[in-house]
């Protein structure tokens, strides 16, 4: 994924418009472009062809349907670990070693390694915590969570 | 919220975006030996049971020039904890917001909020409004800034499991 900011005159007042409009939501109907494309003063065919380019320029992450994975049977947790610096990098191998561990972030904290646990099933997570505890000789601190909420998050294109 | 073999399907057809065709969903649909109907109506229901929740375009917000983040955490009381955490998701500059079961002595913290902005100067002043619109429940604060990814893999849904 790209990960450099866009020069500013990259997007036209057209392209900010389609990602600020359909961030918020796309039709479920059978011609959802050209319904979208109505509020937006674009004809479906164009409304597609800039879709395509942002994709294809890497301004778009993703478009489609958002699915709650944990609705969909997976078991998630975040995990934190306090690693001693001069350990780090091997603590770093023995965790990301797992594939259940899905990402990992070094952060500015005692608690300085933060990753994510993602099994198949609930009883996974424990499983995967404990032989980490094992392997590394520290402790993981577990941070399901206990309630989710609605995100409001937008990006002003 | 259970879904089924054929719900499973349009999950794996549709988790990496849909077609840029005039008709997406019949097209998903001719993929899967669906009716478009069928396809739009499994959406629906879907959407309606949270297993989907939203259908939309996500920008790439490094793109964007949105590049600086912080994991803010927070202490609140129990008792208002739901009610603002709620406020808070609801916020546009943070994009995950939880509960999360406190690990005392080292952990103090039960509310977390990813908060994004063009630079650290921004997130640092994000973090003051939710300092601010959490108020009193709020005993203690601290933000996180990442400083290395060791590892990010996409989480995808295995097939048949």
């Amino acid at each position: 994924m790209r990960r450099a900011a866009l020069p500013p005159d990259a997007l036209d007042a057209t392209d900010r418009a389609i990602l600020n409009a359909l961030q918020d939501g796309f039709p479920l109907a059978p011609h959802p472009f050209a319904e979208a494309g109505k509020a937006l003063g674009l004809g479906e065919e164009e409304l597609i062809a800039r879709v395509r380019n942002l994709r294809e320029e890497g301004v778009i992450t993703r478009f489609g349907p958002f699915f709650d994975a944990e609705a969909m049977g997976g078991a998630f947790c975040l995990c934190a670990m306090a690693v001693p610096a001069d350990r780090f990098d091997a603590v770093v191998t023995l965790v990301n070693a797992h594939p259940e561990v899905a990402h990992n972030y070094e952060r500015a904290h005692r608690l300085n390694m933060w990753f994510v646990l993602a099994t198949d099933r609930p009883e996974g997570i424990e499983k995967v915590a404990r032989a980490i505890e094992a392997e590394t000789g520290l402790s993981v601190l577990r941070f399901p969570k206990l309630k989710e909420f609605f995100i409001g998050f937008r990006v002003k294109a | 919220m259970t879904i089924d073999a054929t719900d499973r399907h349009l999950i794996n057809a549709t988790q990496g975006g849909l077609p840029l065709t005039p008709e997406p969903y019949g097209e998903v649909a001719g993929w899967l030996g669906l009716t478009e109907a069928e396809v739009i109506e499994r959406l629906q229901a879907m959407q309606a049971r949270g297993v989907i929740r939203r259908i939309a375009l996500a920008p790439n917000h490094y793109a964007l020039g949105v590049t600086a983040n912080g994991m803010s955490v927070w202490d609140v009381d129990d008792a208002k904890a739901e009610a603002l955490g709620t406020r808070v998701g609801a916020l546009d500059f943070v994009s995950h917001a939880y509960l999360r079961p406190r690990a005392l002595p080292d952990w103090p913290y039960n509310l977390f909020a990813m908060i994004h902005g063009h630079d650290r100067k921004e997130v640092a002043a994000k973090r003051t409004e939710i300092a601010a619109l959490l108020g009193d429940a709020c005993r203690a604060g601290d933000i996180l800034y990442s400083t290395r990814i060791l590892k990010k893999t996409g989480l995808r849904l295995r097939e048949g499991s």
